[in-house]
């Protein structure tokens, strides 16, 4: 257990617009391992639902299985979940958004959910541009069958039991990038000031948003050695940009220096202010996106913050024109086309 | 030896055709002339997984009697498919007609002197009349059905109406049509004493009866349930479900000027995705289903498990197909009842039904629904090829305006408000049902954490023995509260009239009733019941109970439903005698006689010898 929350909350905790305290978004509590980076991830989606007022029961959770598929008992107790099968949550969470395309969809895996057994569900999601949040708490291993080399272990990097992983990476940011997702971004699970704005972004997002957050298994794979422990990120993390989401009606407080500013505008008002640290790259170009993943890669570098961003994709329900309201409100006045109909049918039959 | 008595409405034609040569119209064309002269008729499409180039078969059973199975012996067979002329030849019964394309001449070997030839220069009259070489081959087709009309009796009026309705809105075409079945009419009647001793002639048998395949009943049975999420990956048999019910929600639920539609359609990259979203939509409060066949229902198998366990409403639609693995994807078998029934690991269970018509294919696809939310678990829906894919006769489809959707136990939020303490598996009522609540609904109450991980009633992971099994008991009681939702068989006798029974399902029934009426001939009686769903209720063990041995009739090797019995309601093994076939067509009344009375005289003979 990473800690115990205490009982007593002090009565003038600040509160949101919506008057609830960042308690009310707190879930159970977690049963992973002390220092896992999975939990960091939970308290930062506590966090980024609590200061963008968001009712909690707006958002559908979503999981695969494994630990990190396991967080959503541990965030939002006030939001309906659904930890489904390994590997299947993006099948589960299209069907759940066909259904009702209002709530806000957060779906969690890991990197054995997402990049062995769920590849095919992740890739297929990714192309029809669902509008959900989709995080990726990557730990480089198998937590919860205790340590086996997932398939975002990179080649060269030694596990806890001395295993060096033979195999290529698969990258899943320049994967998702690829397959045209209109937002993504890559994180650590132990940088809380950048992924909550990026949490923030990927929520306002109509479409895919996709987040692949380092996030170190302290038990299995926080070795020396290991490409996914805290010691060797936090020594190669380098960053596209400080981030700041800038909500709809408020006013841009950050000032950069002109040239490095960049400034994304959201579907519905909202903005990104970026203070960009590598010159060269241009948050809303694809190619752009890709040159700088594979630059960082290639001096060994592990590039975090936002990636690439389209804020203007069409999402699914767009691509198949669907009502506007939530196909679950539908009764059988407006879905039953009745007996008359019926008749015609039948006439058509003979 | 010839048959020359002659056979009014009570025939078998079976057209051999290319695969992609345009013969399928043609042929519906001749059934639906049968059928327009009321008179009852059921066509068969034997073809190959292929797209162009392998043969294919069109079987059509005239029947006035009313028997809409199988039938084996082939009065008259249409050969227009020269790669599949000695299976033709030999498939016509003694006395029967061989009509063929006698531009080429035919190989003497194919002689019989027991059938009669009637050569027909189908290449020779098309590449005369018309340029286009598409047309030449197309109106080949037509032409043999206008020889047919003259050899057979059928009424060429008929034939104009049909085509002209098949022809609305594209009227330059129908006068080529009618003009090539009349060079075949024309050719039999220079060539050949007409009509034949096999013949149709005018009834008013059918009423109002439609004809219709059932994939189309049950994907236009979704749209009037109600569903509004389809997710599918293609799969023969079932793909033309899906595509049913596109078309018709591009019908009825589709706004004409916007293109506003109130249904969302997904083509999943497979059968675990599609199933996926159809848990995940049913989670969410919207009706949703899938169909495929048993390869895909193999696939679905985890995702069952989940369902069953976590109580998610599940409509799937499982048009058999001839396994195990590819098997004979284009034929017809009951053969995955078995995998159906206990689909997934643990202790699993699901609901199925049987439809044997178009007519169920509608009511018991709407049923389905209503099932699944009330019942809060998967509904699989157990029809074949040869009821999916072929055309049968049916009764019209009804729909009661006045019936509403059962959506089952679903908390609203003024309902949650009154609750004390909401448990998503708390059996409130005794019946093993629980409460649901769909995200959303309530800013502060409802929410739970759906997952396949035992939990205790309150929706809590718990890894606690005892919370799992009082779980798991629950379950059981919940499957015994769905033997009274689920609909009753159909008991074809008040009272016992035979030590024998017939137990049959789905497809068989055709055959199987005619079989009834062939041992009747006979002076063996026997006492039907036909089952419409699974979990078997207690009208089944009593007809078992009262009968001294039970006939299970089905189309699979093992004997599937007949094990299923045996698992569930514990009977007798040595009662229940498997009356079976597995070759990939529909089974026959013939056979079914066959195996009954091999059985009664062996048993007779060893009571006999005792
Ligand atoms: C079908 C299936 N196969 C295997 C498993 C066993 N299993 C549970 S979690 C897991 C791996 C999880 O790894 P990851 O997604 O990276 O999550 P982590 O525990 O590392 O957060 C496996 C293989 C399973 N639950 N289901
Ligand atoms: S095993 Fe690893 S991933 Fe799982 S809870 Fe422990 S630290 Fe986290
Ligand atoms: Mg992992």
């Amino acid at each position: 257990m990473t800690y115990v929350r205490p009982t007593f909350r002090h009565p003038e905790l600040t509160k949101n617009k919506l008057g609830y305290s960042v308690d009310y978004y707190e879930g159970a509590l977690s049963t992973l391992c002390a220092g896992c980076g999975h939990d960091s991830i939970s308290a930062a989606i506590v966090q980024t639902c609590f200061e963008m007022n968001i009712e909690p029961h707006r958002i559908a959770k979503l999981s695969g299985i494994g630990c990190s598929s396991k967080t959503p008992a541990y965030f939002l107790s006030n939001s309906h979940g659904f930890n489904s099968v390994h590997g299947r949550m993006p099948s589960v969470a299209t069907g759940a958004n066909m259904a009702n395309r209002d709530l806000i969809y957060l779906g969690v895996s890991g990197d054995g959910d997402t990049a062995s057994i769920g590849m095919g569900q992740f890739v297929h999601v990714v192309r029809r541009n669902l509008n959900m949040v989709y995080i990726v708490m990557n730990n480089g291993c198998y937590g919860l069958t205790k340590g086996q080399d997932s398939a975002t272990a990179d080649a060269g990097s030694k596990n806890k039991s001395g295993n060096v992983n033979l195999f290529q990476s698969i990258d899943l940011a320049s994967l998702a990038i690829e397959l045209g997702a209109g937002f993504v971004a890559q994180s650590f699970s132990g940088d809380k000031s950048q992924l909550i704005p990026l949490i923030k972004t990927a929520i306002k997002h109509q479409g895919f948003s996709f987040i692949n957050v380092i996030s170190p298994c302290v038990t299995f794979n926080n070795n020396v050695g290991s490409t996914k422990s805290y010691d060797y990120v936090r020594q190669h993390i380098e960053a596209t940009a400080t981030i700041d989401f800038v909500p709809m009606h408020s006013e841009i407080v950050a000032k950069y220096d002109e040239g490095t500013t960049a400034h994304v505008q959201m579907h519905d008002g909202s903005s990104l202010q970026l203070n960009k640290l590598s010159p060269d790259w241009n948050p809303q170009d694809r190619l752009s996106a890709m040159n700088a993943l594979q630059t960082a890669k290639a001096k060994g570098e592990i590039l975090t913050g936002l990636l690439y961003m389209d804020p203007n994709s069409q999402d699914l329900h767009q691509m198949l024109e669907t009502n506007k309201q939530p196909l679950n409100t539908l009764t059988k006045k407006e879905l039953c086309p009745g007996a008359d109909a019926l008749k015609n049918i039948n006439a058509s039959l003979r | 030896m010839l048959t020359n008595e002659t056979k009014v409405n009570d025939f078998v034609v079976r057209f051999a055709n290319v695969n992609g040569t345009g013969s399928a119209s043609a042929n519906f064309l001749f059934t639906k002339a049968i059928f327009r002269m009321g008179i009852f008729v059921t066509p068969k499409n034997i073809f190959p997984s292929n797209i162009q180039g392998l043969p294919t078969w069109y079987e059509v059973r005239v029947s006035e009697k009313g028997y809409l199975g199988r039938r084996e012996g082939v009065d008259l067979v249409v050969a227009v498919n020269p790669q599949s002329f000695v299976k033709d030849v030999e498939s016509v019964r003694p006395g029967g007609y061989f009509l063929y394309d006698s531009s080429k001449k035919i190989h003497p070997e194919l002689i019989r002197d027991d059938v009669t030839y009637l050569g027909i220069p189908l290449t020779d009259i098309c590449s005369k009349e018309y340029t286009d070489p598409r047309q030449r081959q197309l109106f080949k087709n037509i032409v043999y059905v206008g020889a047919l009309s003259a050899l057979l009796d059928i009424e060429f009026n008929v034939l104009e109406g049909l085509l002209s309705d098949q022809f609305k809105g594209k009227e330059k075409l129908i006068p080529p049509n009618v003009k090539a079945l009349q060079l075949g009419v024309e050719f039999v009647k220079q060539n050949f004493t007409y009509p034949l001793n096999i013949r149709v002639e005018r009834r008013d048998l059918l009423g109002d009866q439609i004809m219709i395949d059932g994939n189309s009943a049950c994907g236009l049975g979704a749209v009037y349930a109600g569903a509004t999420v389809a997710a599918w990956y293609p799969i023969t048999p079932s793909t033309s479900v899906v595509e049913a019910f596109s078309d018709y929600s591009d019908e009825f639920r589709t706004d004409k000027e916007t293109g506003v539609r109130n249904v969302a359609i997904v083509q999943a990259e497979d059968e675990l995705a599609a199933i996926g979203m159809v848990i995940g939509a049913n989670w969410n409060g919207a009706r949703s289903f899938t169909a495929t066949s048993g390869p895909g229902v193999s696939l679905m198998n985890e995702f069952l498990g989940l369902a069953y366990f976590a109580e998610v409403p599940t409509v799937l639609i499982d048009v058999q197909r001839t396994g195990p693995s590819t098997g004979m994807p284009t034929r017809t078998q009951q053969s995955d009842v078995m995998e159906a029934a206990y689909a997934s690991h643990g202790d699993t269970k699901h609901i199925l039904l049987f439809p044997s018509t178009p007519k169920e294919c509608f009511e018991m696809t709407a049923e389905a629904f209503d099932l699944a939310e009330q019942i809060q678990t998967p509904v699989i829906l157990m029809t074949d090829l040869d009821l999916g894919m072929n055309d049968h006769l049916s009764m019209p489809l009804e729909w009661d305006d006045t019936r509403e959707y059962k959506r089952g136990k679903v908390l609203s939020a003024d309902e949650l408000d009154q609750i004390q303490k909401f448990g998503r598996y708390l059996d409130v009522d005794g019946d093993g049902i629980p409460y649901r609540s769909i995200p959303g609904t309530h800013p502060s109450k409802g929410s739970y954490f759906t997952r396949g991980t035992s939990r205790d009633e309150y929706a809590k992971y718990t890894e606690d023995s005892d919370d799992y099994r009082k779980n798991m008991d629950r379950l059981i009681k919940k499957w015994n509260t769905s033997k009274k939702l689920v609909p009753t068989p159909f008991v074809y006798q008040q009272q016992k009239q035979s030590e024998y029974g017939f137990i049959f399902f789905g497809t068989s029934t055709y055959s199987a009733e005619e079989a009834m009426d062939m041992l009747k001939e006979e002076q063996i009686k026997i006492d039907a019941l036909r089952l419409k769903s699974f979990p078997f209720n207690q009208e089944v063990e009593n007809f078992i109970e009262a009968h001294e041995k039970v006939f299970v009739i089905e189309q699979n090797r093992d004997g599937q439903m007949r094990s299923l019995l045996m698992i569930e309601l514990d009977s007798n093994p040595q009662k229940l005698i498997s009356v079976l076939n597995y070759d990939g067509m529909p089974i026959t009344a013939e056979q079914i006689v066959k195996q009954v009375k091999k059985n009664l005289t062996l048993s007779s003979t060893l009571n006999k010898v005792i």
